[in-house]
């Protein structure tokens, strides 16, 4: 396929594998932001291939590993309720809440569709005025687009029956948040390369000047990433922090001004719980007070809920790169993709489930 | 969840008053919500993410990538394949 294949090609890989040897001299901890990225790095061993002194550490960028217990026990309780059609990306069905999980609800009789895009609950919404129908409007800034131009689009157009459930979290914070832990191993940042479509790349600015940090914005294809590295490389050896963009071909520095417009016009920054981790300021998006007609916090009255997580799972070591799948206890025992105890071992883009599906519990260590 | 694939734009419509499209991913079709690409003209490609164009490919910026291999690879990004 276009602007795919040709990303993909062994000879090229073969190259950047070799220029990244020849230009690295000492230990680096370079952590890949996104999920998306993770999976990539593991499908194709790229971590395996990389001279041992760079060690890829595996981020938080998997929006359905962080959406917080709480939203998730409240979209179980929203799906549950009758006259309720309650719809979501197929990614969040199985994440397990504290007691249950959506796939449950829908086998006990609830109405739980899943959807490839919010337009399609907005069209479920027009077709059954006699239901509620809610979308759980999961995601990184790359998705805010989308579910902001639902909602906009049920207020326009007096969609009165549909609402979202709002779970939006936003990257810059939550690399914010990892640099100022005292924990931090963290030396430079593939930044996701489509969260970055969306906001452009100046917010990093500051952020790789205050903590001397080299952030390069990577796409998701093997030869993108192998280049972010080398870039990322390129940067601690010269002894450089600098904001750079690996993957012009979609990437633009200010990003998508009409998307960003919109979310700005439906969304307000918020604090968020990213799950497993701990609250992160500024880190997620709500509806504004105008969109209060559409926003399922506010139509469903949850209230408070007691929240479980199961005390096995290490996910938010995980999540912030502190801990690789395969030092948990429970990975590839007690818990795998078809029976998770966490969300990372559910969502694709987890990197339980990442090390899971290429076997990386049965050998740790190939000879490069 | 951020995924999001490369398709070309071979059909411009309109419904409920959002400018729509119809992308073909070789071979596959499907449309795709191009409110935020409203420059977009029919024959280029788009970054697609769950029913949305987010952005133009930018085809120099492509073969930059490739090329700074040190090699060119002339004609890989489309030079055999019409507009
Ligand atoms: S293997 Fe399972 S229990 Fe362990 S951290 Fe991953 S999701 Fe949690």
């Amino acid at each position: 396929m276009k602007y795919l294949d040709e990303f993909r090609d062994l000879l090229r890989a073969r190259r950047l594998l070799d220029d990244i040897k020849e230009t690295t001299s000492r230990p680096c901890v370079i952590m890949e932001v996104c999920g998306g990225q993770t999976h990539a790095i593991v499908k194709n061993g790229i971590d395996r291939l990389l001279p041992d002194k760079i060690e890829l550490v595996h981020g938080p960028g998997c929006p359905v590993c962080v959406t917080p217990l709480e939203l998730i026990d409240k979209a179980l309780a929203i799906a549950s309720r009758p006259g309720v059609i309650f719809t979501s990306f197929g990614d969040m069905l199985r994440v397990p809440g504290s007691k249950k999980d959506l796939f449950t609800v829908k086998s006990e009789g609830g109405d739980v569709r899943m959807v490839y895009s919010p337009l399609d609950a907005l069209r479920i919404a027009r077709e059954n005025p006699a239901k509620q129908v809610v979308f759980f409007g999961v995601g990184f800034e790359t998705t805010a687009p989308l579910t902001a131009m639902a909602v906009w689009q049920a207020h326009q157009q007096q969609i009165d029956n549909f609402s979202m459930l709002v779970a939006h979290v936003l990257v810059p914070p939550a690399i914010t948040a990892l640099l100022n832990s005292p924990e931090n191993r963290i030396q430079a940042f593939l930044a996701a390369g489509h969260v970055c479509t969306v906001m452009g790349w100046e917010e990093y600015i500051p952020i790789a000047e205050k903590y001397r940090v080299p952030i390069v914005v990577t796409g998701f294809e093997p030869i993108d990433i192998l280049e972010g590295i080398l870039m990322a490389v390129r940067q601690l050896e010269d002894g450089r922090a600098e904001v750079e963009n690996q993957y012009a071909r979609v990437v633009k520095r200010e990003g998508n001004r009409p998307a960003q417009e919109l979310i700005a016009r439906v969304f307000q920054v918020t604090g968020r719980k990213w799950r497993g981790i701990g609250e992160f300021p500024q880190s997620g998006l709500v509806l504004r007070p105008e969109f209060e007609a559409h926003d399922a916090e506010k139509i469903f009255e949850i209230g408070q809920m007691r929240v479980e997580e199961s005390p096995e799972c290490i996910s938010g070591l995980i999540l912030q790169g502190l801990k690789k799948p395969h030092e948990c206890g429970q990975f590839g025992s007690r818990c795998t993709p078809q029976n998770p105890l966490g969300a990372t071992m559910v969502s694709s883009e987890g990197a339980c489930a990442a090390y899971y599906a290429y076997h990386r519990h049965r050998t740790d260590h190939v000879e490069n | 969840m951020c995924l999001a694939i490369p398709g070309k734009v071979i059909e411009i419509t309109e419904e409920n008053g959002l400018p729509m499209g119809r992308i073909d991913y070789s071979g596959t079709v499907n449309t795709a919500c191009l409110a935020y690409v409203p420059e977009v003209k029919i024959g280029q490609y788009v970054i697609v993410h769950a029913g949305f164009a987010l952005s133009i490919i930018d085809e120099e910026e492509a073969r930059k990538t490739l090329d700074l291999m040190g090699e060119m690879f002339p004609g890989d990004l489309g030079a055999g394949e019409e507009k």
